[in-house]
């Protein structure tokens, strides 16, 4: 019943979405968005994520045999050692080898975890340099994305009403779509330094291998290099107050000379551009 | 085998003997009371009461998260409501941890049977112990005031500043509330360390000591421990919020992510204060329906220390991701990993406690199975969360939910039921009707499981939290996971219809001991229901007894 009702639904809901990708212009493909059914993390869309997943798949196989182990010896128990099977009980109560394998045999695994888990929390940390940085400013309830290294720009993300998503980029999810997505070029590697105006944010994007609880007073620094061009969305990961589900994260990931372009034509609209450019021309040399 | 001399004496020829030994009766008997029995009685009905409220505002939560789209928590404008979400969400963690879990497991059964179990007459301070309980209906009433006044309070129940700065007068309410409960629970800690440090009956040594008093000790710690620092937490909040101290205020040289430490110094432990009386109520179901003593005893009592002290050192890990020194993250990776272990001694104990037992699959050990499995669920999530470079993809999202419910919900409540079948025939005098018992188990575990389960699988693929509304694409486990909403809170009602009104009104009378010789600890002793004062000769427990 739950399946014939999900399939009545769903099947209006992908024509209105088919109908709605007609209607849209966008070079990039819409790729880190969630899927129907799904189950685990999305693809890997950065360097991060693949070892973040990796991770995952091995603690996850991990787990799972130790639920198989430990339920397997509840019912085998509970079927082996049924009084209608067992009416004496033993009395053993101590046995020291197994005391000591219990103990000793967990210490083993959770070893095994933490040699690649402390890998990937160094390698997850920060880069040494960054040719992009993009601070990232949490509001109540949109996000503001600045360009430091590209004159010091500025814009502002936030959702697109349902009106206006339908008409503007109907083609991308209800409560993903915003007005202007941050940018970035693929393959490069760029520093997020994180902060907010008012109150705590989260910035993520599943599939990046990131989050980033932002917070009023302090920078908090974390790194992406997206391999793919498209656009992926996020959602503010830390409660925020009345809008705290609208205030989605969108990153355009294009080519190198596309952003380069999109750069060029944010800076003029900031009346930056280009003698003014006063952040490139007094940055040091060993940038 | 315990053995315990003049503790089930004959009551009632006393009775008249002695003005000490009147009974009060009428309102008297319970707003008066010194009685532990008595008090843990209220405390329980407090906590069912609690929980009622609790649940109905999960079930709220679940039918606007049915459908994508924001059906009900809609404001006068047509726009979503985000603020009266985060209200609810916000209630229904406070409510459950403060009024329901702690007041169940530590007020109600460590109150009834820690004195019974170590053979102590009473607590060791009853006026203590009256008042202890006596705040915890002003604490809850001023929780509630604090969702109604002021646009309520819509933080998470872990009210980080700024966003707490800047709520309205109920946040005020809400932070006097937590005060109230926490000194309610600090002077119960008190009561309880007291009561087994000094009145254990002559031969009752600490390591003869049930394990169930040792959860209630190491719990009773680790309140005494945690409780004051919130208390510090959410006062400097308070002062922050009226009177312009700047604590947890950047603007004004305070740091928002100090208030995250401080809070999670105290939350941390708060989450083995819930689970550790439930770990002690398993341990003895176990032995008692396996008709064997526990396995490993004395690793069974000191697991429970080390998580206990283990459990105040690993705080940060719910702050990975505010922007800590990776060299301070590693330690709270190591640290919080360390934990597994004295778990894993607990889960695999028990099933040694089964082994080579004679099983009988009466309803608390079902429960008792049925919480060895899923706090196990629960535990391995929790070893993936530690690893902080994954936690990254999964912190604030519903795989946390899950993972924190698999242990709360699956594992304290399922404590909190197995404890109540367990121990009603005692309390009441009364057994519960099997049939509905039966019924109340089976829809809870399908229940339970079917709405925690898929939120894994939400959580994956990046579902956050506090959400009033999700991407169409999240719709179906989100689907599921409200279906088994509805079905766990249809089970709870029925659970209160059938078996507690049903059970304490037309229940089969029991002796004693009902559960037969599995059932070793002194509250088989006594008669069931137990008299108003018990071991008024205090039993002695020989040297070859063993828990």
């Amino acid at each position: 019943m739950i399946g014939k009702c999900a399939r009545g639904i769903f099947g209006l809901l992908a024509v209105i979405a088919g109908l709605g990708i007609t209607g849209g212009a966008q070079a990039q493909p819409i790729v880190g968005i969630p899927h129907d059914w799904q189950v685990n993390f999305p693809p890997s869309y950065t360097p991060l994520m693949e070892r973040v997943a990796s991770l995952n798949d091995l603690l996850l196989v991990i787990i799972t045999l130790i639920c198989i182990f430990v339920l397997a010896l509840l019912l085998y128990a509970m079927w082996r050692f049924h009084a209608a099977r067992n009416p004496t009980p033993t009395t053993t109560t101590h046995n020291t080898v197994l005391e000591v394998a219990w103990t000793v045999v967990p210490i083993l695994i959770l070893v095994v975890i933490a040699i690649p888990s402390f890998r990937l929390l160094y390698y997850g940390d920060k880069l040494a340099e960054a040719p992009v940085t993009i601070k990232v400013v949490g509001h109540q309830w949109y996000w503001s994305y600045e360009y430091p290294d590209q004159g010091n720009f500025r814009i502002e993300s936030r959702i697109l009403s349902e009106a206006d998503r339908l008409k503007q980029k109907p083609n991308m999810p209800r409560m993903l779509a915003v007005d202007e997505e941050m940018v970035v070029p693929v393959g490069t590697n760029i520093r997020i330094i994180g902060t907010a105006a008012d109150s705590m944010h989260g910035w993520t994007v599943p599939g990046f291998g990131i989050k980033k609880t932002v917070i009023p007073g302090r920078i908090n620094e974390g790194w992406i290099n997206v391999t793919k061009e498209g656009y992926y969305f996020g959602q503010c990961s830390q409660i925020c107050g009345n809008n705290h589900s609208y205030m989605p994260i969108a990153v355009k990931a294009v080519a190198k000379p596309e952003f380069d372009k999109w750069v060029e034509q944010k800076k003029a609209s900031a009346g930056l551009s280009p003698a003014t450019d006063l952040a490139s021309a007094t940055a040091p040399a060993n940038r | 085998m315990a053995t315990a001399h003049g503790a089930a004496h004959d009551h009632g020829s006393h009775a008249h003997g002695h003005d000490e030994h009147h009974t009060p009766t009428g309102w008297r008997r319970y707003v008066y009371s010194t009685n532990h029995k008595d008090i843990g009685t209220m405390y329980l009905v407090f906590a069912i009461g609690a929980a009622l409220i609790g649940a109905t505002f999960s079930v709220i939560m679940r039918l606007e998260l049915l459908q994508p789209g924001v059906q009900y928590f809609n404001a006068a404008d047509g726009t979503p409501n985000g603020h009266l979400w985060n209200t609810v969400v916000t209630a229904h963690g406070l409510i459950m941890v403060f009024f329901v879990v702690m007041p169940a497991l530590i007020g109600g059964f460590g109150n009834w049977f820690v004195p019974l179990m170590i053979g102590a007459p009473d607590m060791a301070f009853p006026r203590m112990n009256n008042i202890s309980f006596w705040l915890l209906p002003p604490a809850f009433l001023l929780l509630l005031a604090s969702a109604l006044i002021g646009g309520g309070v819509g933080t998470g129940w872990t009210i980080y500043p700024p966003l707490t700065i800047q709520q309205g007068a109920g946040m005020d309410l809400a932070i006097f509330s937590l005060h109230i409960a926490g000194a309610s629970s600090i002077l119960g800690a008190i009561n309880f360390i007291t009561t087994i440090f000094n009145m254990r009956a002559p031969g009752m040594t600490l390591h003869r000591m049930p394990l169930f008093a040792w959860s209630i000790l190491v719990t009773a710690f680790l309140l005494l421990l945690a409780l004051p620092v919130l208390a510090g937490a959410i006062t400097m909040l308070l002062t922050d919020r009226n009177f312009g101290t700047h604590f947890f205020d950047a603007a004004g040289g305070g740091d928002p992510t100090l208030f995250l430490h401080l809070f999670w110094f105290f939350g941390h432990p708060e989450v083995y204060i819930m689970i550790l009386p439930a770990f002690g109520i398993v341990s003895h179901i176990i032995s008692t329906f396996s008709k064997k003593p526990i396995f490993g005893y004395l690793g069974m009592a000191y697991a429970m220390v080390a998580i206990g002290v283990v459990g105040f050192v690993v705080w940060a890990h719910h702050m990975y991701t505010v922007g800590m020194d990776v060299d301070t993250r590693a330690y709270f990776v190591a640290a919080t990993m360390v934990i597994a272990v004295p778990t894993g001694v607990k889960i695999f104990s028990w099933i040694a406690t089964m082994w080579g037992g004679s099983i009988r699959l009466e309803v608390p050990m079902l429960w008792a199975i049925g919480f060895i499995f899923l706090f196990t669920v629960g535990g391995v999530t929790g070893v993936v969360l530690a690893n902080a470079g994954v936690d990254y993809a999964l912190h604030n999202t519903y795989y946390v939910i899950a993972h924190f419910h698999y242990v709360l919900s699956l594992g304290a409540v399922f404590g909190m039921f197995a404890g109540y079948y367990y121990w009603i025939g005692k309390m009441s005098g009364r057994q519960y009707p099997e049939w509905a018992a039966q019924i109340h188990f089976w829809t809870t575990f399908i229940g339970v499981n079917l709405t925690f389960f898929p939120m894994h699988f939400s959580g994956l693929a990046g579902m956050p939290r506090h959400y009033v509304d999700y991407p169409d694409a999240m719709w179906h486990w989100n689907y599921i996971s409200s279906l088994g909403a509805f079905l766990s809170f249809g089970s709870t009602l029925f659970w209160l219809v059938f078996v507690v009104f049903g059970g304490l009104l037309a229940g089969r009378k029991v002796g004693a001991n009902y559960w037969g010789e599995g059932a070793t600890t002194l509250e088989w002793t006594v008669p069931s229901p137990p008299p108003f004062h018990t071991f008024e000769e205090l039993p002695h427990i020989s040297p070859a007894a063993h828990p």
